[in-house]
């Protein structure tokens, strides 16, 4: 009876699971494809190399912080230190440039931050507290070493054997570009090619599990706080020598900027499943939607809001892909 | 009322999952104030059967009739509402809640949604029915997944359902809790609930249920009275061809003067063991024999790192272990397969590859960088040792049946061969070509010289499995035994005798 009924129903219906299951997968690189046709339609300077390396430099050091942040969000974690960290590693840097020695300082900025996300790792991990939470706490604790620092007064850093990182190109790319791209390829690599990525997967998808297989799930905590931290550091110089000047508030709100560049590229927060290249991917997003209102010259209240409303539809999409 | 009114009727529905379909027309009467068996393979489609009445899943093809009337986009809620109540086999109770909350969980006593005393007094009326002996302050956090099995029942009873669907109700009961839920099966039907039983264990189908439903591959076999049926007669049908019920031939024992792999002495542990003192020799398969709640789960923990000693001598493999952790218990070639796969053993947020190279990535990387073709040769071989179905390399085990979800956990220690093998329930809740598979992997592991450590809640299987066994209760080991001996009645009166000493020493209760 339902012969004929039966076939197109059918056709139908995997059709549209499967077109669900694309969109859900690359919703963010659809997003960013539609919005790079609407804005070189809508003006002409836009799709031109200078302003999209522009748009890519500009976002070089939350796209760092985003590529780590991954890692301890997949591995069942959460960082809301990322941005004091910035700070802390911005006016370490701005004072080893100074007093000690510039290239020094370029090295310091990542490794103090790598200390400094060991810390937030060995806390959540020895006490069995929620990341969230100690990582809450230990901003407020950063925060106030980067204002110590200082005496909470802003350090001006004019040397070129430390503004290089921030300021010079090679060719037409900026170093920063450059470093964020070897920076992205090395998590990715760490995530998908190495031992030490299957573990964090693993830990984010099933602590107990992992602990069961004889993996050591505190220590692969540590270490993605240790990324996180250094990433946060890395960031904190690039901004420090890209305009000459490290102050202790630098970096207020990275860290909520990153979460969103994360969970719009798609990583679950949930931990066990995410990509690097969904953060970046989230990072450019809310990026050229910054660009298009500026060359558009929209009211710039509404581009928060349009960054919202992108963000909420992202995340509903998901769950209900997981829902399903 | 009359036995043959139909309280719930599934005609010619179907239901695919991302192309794959897992059920093909299928039409089964349910009639009220009867308890109707769904039996099969797992991956068959009974849970899913039950999970469409239940309101889970919605048919893509085909029709639900609830006491007559036609039933669309139908909810876990809407069935609730129509008295159709579920109790899952992964089950679905808030763990931070007492039992009293979970079981009146929705429907609580209140005035105006303010909650007011009366729970505790109908808990006290349901505990007359049911007969579990639960405590109803008990935090659900704190209970055993047997007790966790009763209060979802409870919740079921407390709702007042007509129809009660059972997935598996009895894979973590004791063969004693089973006979009283039977009893209460017996006590609903003779008020007109509908029971929908779905399990493997067929002996409990036999003597419980009135009418039976036989499915393979997506698809009704045959739907018949029980009177008449044999557990053969049924196992045929799910299989599809005559077979036998049959145990393994085990490998010789090791010789008395071959060290053991595994050796503890007057063990006592955090956990809550006490004076155990156990063997295992290379190439040995010991039983550890008890009811739930004996302790058997806790002394494979205690043996693979999991549980802290508090005195007694544990030596591994040669070597006296103190603080032994997981991590060092897995590198000296312990392997545990933990008794709730979905909990304890998958990672469900990945696909079969990455699960199966899990315990053992070391040896398919150099310097922390997995070789992925070596990785992918390996999956493939254990895909087709163990004959997982879907045989996918990167298949998404999370929608697998329980049997190939179980034969992926063994893979993952199978891959490289384990020294000491502990399993935890390795059978429970599959179906039975992936039983009499893993039967036949537990006796090559120890043709092959490991040391195996097995643990059932069947006797039958651990005792028919067993070169030898160590008889629990209370948290210790009171006797061992030599298993080609002993008996599955032998065995239950040496437990409940030990029971009935340590509870009552003057009262002496036989069995």
């Amino acid at each position: 009876m339902s012969e004929t009924h039966l076939p197109t129903s059918k056709r139908r219906s995997v059709n549209w699971i499967a077109v669900g299951d694309f969109a859900r997968q690359y919703g963010v690189l659809i997003i960013i494809g539609a919005l790079l046709i609407g804005l070189s339609f809508a003006s002409e300077n836009f799709l031109t190399a200078r302003n999209l390396l522009n748009i890519l430099n500009q976002s070089a050091p939350l796209a760092i912080i985003a590529c780590a942040l991954t890692l301890v969000i997949i591995g069942g974690g959460f960082d809301l230190s990322t941005g004091a960290i910035f700070g802390v590693a911005s006016v370490s840097a701005g004072w080893l440039a100074i007093n000690v020695d510039p290239y020094l300082a370029i090295v310091a900025g990542p490794v103090i931050g790598l200390m400094l996300g060991g810390i937030n790792g060995m806390i959540i991990t020895g006490f069995g507290v929620h990341s969230f939470l100690v990582t809450l706490a230990t901003s407020l604790v950063y925060r106030g070493i980067a204002i110590l620092i200082t005496g909470g007064a802003l350090i001006p850093v004019r040397i070129p054997e430390f503004s290089w990182l921030g300021r010079e190109r090679i060719g037409m790319v900026n170093v920063a570009v450059i470093v964020l791209f070897v920076f992205m390829a090395l998590m990715t690599f760490l995530l998908n090619h190495t031992t030490f990525g299957r573990k964090v997967f693993a830990v984010g998808g099933n602590e107990e599990a992992a602990l069961l297989s004889g993996i050591r799930t505190k220590l692969i905590k540590i270490m993605t706080f240790c990324l996180s931290g250094g990433a946060a550091g890395l960031a904190g110089v690039i901004s420090v020598s890209r305009i000459s000047m490290a102050e202790p508030q630098a970096g207020v709100g990275m860290e909520l900027e990153a979460i969103a560049a994360v969970i719009l590229g798609g990583t679950s927060i949930m931990g066990g499943s995410g990509a690097v290249w969904r953060s970046v991917s989230g990072v450019l997003l809310i990026a050229l939607i910054g660009n298009g209102f500026n060359i558009l010259n929209v009211n710039p209240f509404f581009k928060d809001l349009t960054t919202g409303v992108i963000i909420v539809i992202a995340v509903a999409l998901a769950a209900s892909a997981s829902r399903r | 009322m009359t036995a043959s009114e139909v309280a719930v009727r599934v005609k010619g529905v179907a239901k695919s999952f991302g192309g794959t379909r897992i059920l093909n027309d299928i039409t089964i009467d349910f009639y009220k104030g009867t308890v109707h068996a769904l039996v099969g393979e797992n991956g068959a489609g009974k849970s899913s059967v039950g999970k469409i009445i239940g309101g889970y899943y919605s048919a893509d093809e085909g029709t639900l009739e609830i006491e007559g009337d036609t039933v669309t986009r139908f909810s876990p809620r809407d069935a609730l509402k129509r008295g159709v109540a579920m109790i899952h086999q992964e089950l679905q109770l808030v763990p931070e809640l007492t039992v009293l909350q979970n079981v009146f969980l929705g429907q609580e006593t209140n005035r105006a949604g303010v909650l007011v005393k009366g729970d505790l007094s109908r808990f006290k009326t349901l505990e007359q029915t049911c007969e579990f002996g639960l405590d109803p302050n008990a935090k659900v956090a704190s209970l055993r997944i047997a007790e966790r099995q009763k209060v979802e029942i409870m919740r079921a009873v407390a709702r007042e359902a007509n129809v009660i669907i059972m997935d598996e109700p009895t894979s973590s009961l004791t063969e004693d809790e089973a006979d009283r839920l039977h009893g209460l099966i017996a006590r609903l039907k003779s008020r007109g609930t509908t029971i929908i039983y779905v399990s493997h264990f067929l002996d409990h189908i036999l003597s419980t249920c009135d009418r039976v439903t036989v499915m393979r591959d997506g698809e009704v076999i045959r739907t018949d009275a029980i009177a008449g049926e044999t557990k053969q007669s049924l196992v045929d049908s799910m299989l599809g061809k005559a077979s036998e019920i049959s145990w393994p031939q085990l490998p010789p024992a090791p010789a008395d003067s071959v060290p053991p792999i595994a050796e503890m002495r007057e063990v006592a542990t955090t956990s809550g063991l006490s004076n155990i003192s156990l063997s295992i020799r290379p190439g040995e398969i010991v039983g550890l024999i008890g009811l739930v709640g004996a302790g058997r789960t806790e002394v494979g923990r205690a043996l693979f790192g999991a549980d802290r000693l508090l005195w007694g001598t544990y030596v591994l493999d040669g070597d006296v272990q103190k603080n032994l952790t997981i991590h060092q218990a897995v590198k000296k070639g312990v392997a545990l397969v933990p008794e709730d796969r979905r909990k304890e053993g998958l990672v469900l947020s990945q696909t079969t590859r990455p699960n199966v190279s899990l315990a053992s990535l070391e040896q398919i990387s150099r310097m922390g960088v997995v070789n992925r073709r070596r990785e992918r040769d390996r999956v493939a071989k254990m895909i087709d040792h163990f004959g997982i179905v879907p045989g996918k390399v990167d298949g998404e085990v999370a929608f697998y049946s329980g049997g190939n979800q179980q034969k992926v956990l063994l893979s993952k220690w199978a891959v490289e061969r384990p020294k000491l093998l502990i399993l935890d329930e390795p059978s429970r809740g599959v179906d039975i070509g992936a039983r009499q598979r893993i039967h036949e992997f537990i006796v090559e592991m120890a043709a092959a010289g490991v040391g195996v450590l097995l643990i059932s809640s069947e006797l039958e299987e651990v005792i028919n499995l067993s070169h030898r066994g160590y008889l629990m209760s209370e948290g210790q080991i009171f006797a061992q035994a030599d298993c080609r001996e002993l008996t599955v009645q032998d065995a239950l009166k040496h437990i409940f005798r030990q029971q009935g000493q340590e509870k009552h020493p003057k009262e002496g209760i036989a069995v």
